[in-house]
């Protein structure tokens, strides 16, 4: 497979920031009460995700290591202004719904986290494709648990009413309290069917970053991640191991045999 | 007296009707996250009172009289978060050169702020609602002790749920959430209060 698809693939699917992930909690549980509004915040993600991991990949030589958290954060602070007012000016109903969440997409740990992940190290074509193919999984977590959540509690899709008049809506879930539900449901059924995921990682870490905010920004998924896999790798080497002694003893074993058997 | 009465219906609403982690989503990370026992939920809860109370009366005054004047208004999300993160920095080490009680007690949560995203939220709400700074002080300030009351309830009934009879795929962060959601709906009763 090419590598730019590699990437796009890796972010929609394999590595996708709401359903493996579990990244950026807050705008998945706030803005997701329609299929719309989800959907374009996942886009308007995207845009800031893609053009901070090319900037930062430009300048990613530049800056000096030491201050290196603080400048991305200036980089996506400034694209987040832009994108806001861009916003403010051609899609006003957009920017009125979004309303609050546009400006706190900077402390979206999405965005740092692929910053201090890929970008920082990647060429800027790469970084390019791994902004835009996160911020399409991104986009597709929220417009999935928006479409869920509008056609329960609101009997429609996209705002075209689907479901038959028979069909008493269940306001819930467009409130505050489904958010909570749906997310539970899913993490649930994450658990239950043993898929890859954030939350059935480890029993003790419960949230992808560990829930410690303190070392995060952005990069303790990463490490979180290494840890993982490290982990992983480990376990088969020494199962690996284990298999070839017991291998070896059994042969020995076979060899005293057949000796024992020459002998007699 | 109609001044006091506006306070105190800011007050009431930023604690209990629009509460920051349950209806409006901000701070999910800790909440979710440092909410395993009371004791460190009423820590962050504490230390979250004290920063984001500094941060708004800050950036509030920035606001007002930096921004605003010279026609910056726009720059107000580079500008909060910037201020936000070097102000962490800067009260963890004043706690730790002058009151090292206070710093004993806080001190490790502190670090953890810098990330929360409600105490940038709270800025910029402060903004868009066109708070004056002694309002604004008082919403950061309502909005954390909201925070508080919700974190620490949480890590409440968390530790009742230790040896509760939990179906198996529900363990961790489901019911986490589950125990939240109803916590969100008990919290929509406050709706009708102002």
């Amino acid at each position: 497979m090419n590598k730019y698809v590699e990437r796009l693939y890796n972010g929609v699917i394999k590595e996708n920031p709401t359903f493996v992930l579990m990244l950026g909690m807050c705008p998945t549980l706030a803005v997701t009460s329609s299929a719309i509004n989800g959907m374009g915040m996942g886009l308007t993600t995207t845009v800031v995700l893609a053009a901070s991991n090319i900037v930062i990949s430009f300048v990613r030589k530049i800056i000096p290591d030491k201050v290196r958290i603080p400048a991305f954060i200036v980089i996506v602070a400034s694209l987040v202004t832009m994108v806001q007012q861009l916003l403010q000016a051609y899609v006003p109903s957009l920017y009125a719904s979004l309303g609050i969440y546009i400006p706190l997409i900077v402390v979206n740990c999405i965005i740092l986290g692929r910053a201090e992940a890929y970008a920082s190290k990647n060429k800027v074509l790469l970084s390019a494709c791994d902004g835009i193919g996160m911020g399409l999984g991104f986009t597709v977590g929220l417009t999935l648990i928006g479409i869920f959540r509008e056609l329960l509690g609101n009997g429609s899709v996209f705002n075209l009413t689907i479901m038959p008049d028979s069909f008493e809506p269940i306001t819930v879930f467009v409130l505050a309290p489904g958010a909570f539900f749906v997310l539970a449901c899913l993490t649930a059924i994450q658990n239950k069917l043993k898929m890859p995921s954030a939350t059935n990682v480890t029993q003790e870490e419960p949230l992808a970053c560990g829930g410690n905010c303190g070392s995060c920004l952005g990069n303790a998924c990463a490490a979180n991640h290494g840890m993982i896999e490290a982990q992983k790798v480990a376990e088969k080497a020494a199962k690996a191991q284990a298999l070839a002694k017991a291998k070896a003893e059994n042969e020995k074993k076979n060899i005293e045999v057949t000796k024992e058997r020459g002998n007699d | 007296m109609i001044k006091m009465e506006q306070l105190a219906i800011i007050l009431i609403s930023s604690v209990l009707v629009n509460n920051v982690v349950l209806s409006q989503f901000l701070g999910i990370c800790p909440f979710l996250g440092v909410s395993k026992k009371i004791n460190t939920a009423a820590g962050m809860g504490m230390a979250v009172i004290f920063v984001m109370t500094i941060s708004s009366a800050i950036t509030a005054c920035i606001y007002q009289f930096i921004l605003e004047p010279n026609n910056l208004a726009y720059m107000n999300t580079i500008v909060f978060i910037l201020v936000i993160a070097a102000l962490v920095q800067f009260v963890e080490m004043v706690l730790k050169k002058t009151m090292k009680s206070l710093y004993n007690a806080l001190g490790v949560y502190l670090p953890l702020i810098t990330t929360n995203c409600a105490v940038l939220g709270i800025a910029i709400i402060n903004v868009q609602k066109e708070y004056n700074i002694l309002t604004a002080v008082i919403n950061g300030f309502g909005t954390a002790v909201g925070f508080t009351i919700s974190i620490v309830i949480l890590a409440g009934l968390r530790e009742r749920m230790e040896n509760s009879d939990i179906p198996e795929s529900f363990k961790g962060t489901p019911i986490v959430l589950i125990t939240s959601g109803l916590m969100a709906i008990a919290f929509c009763g406050f709706a009708g209060l102002i």
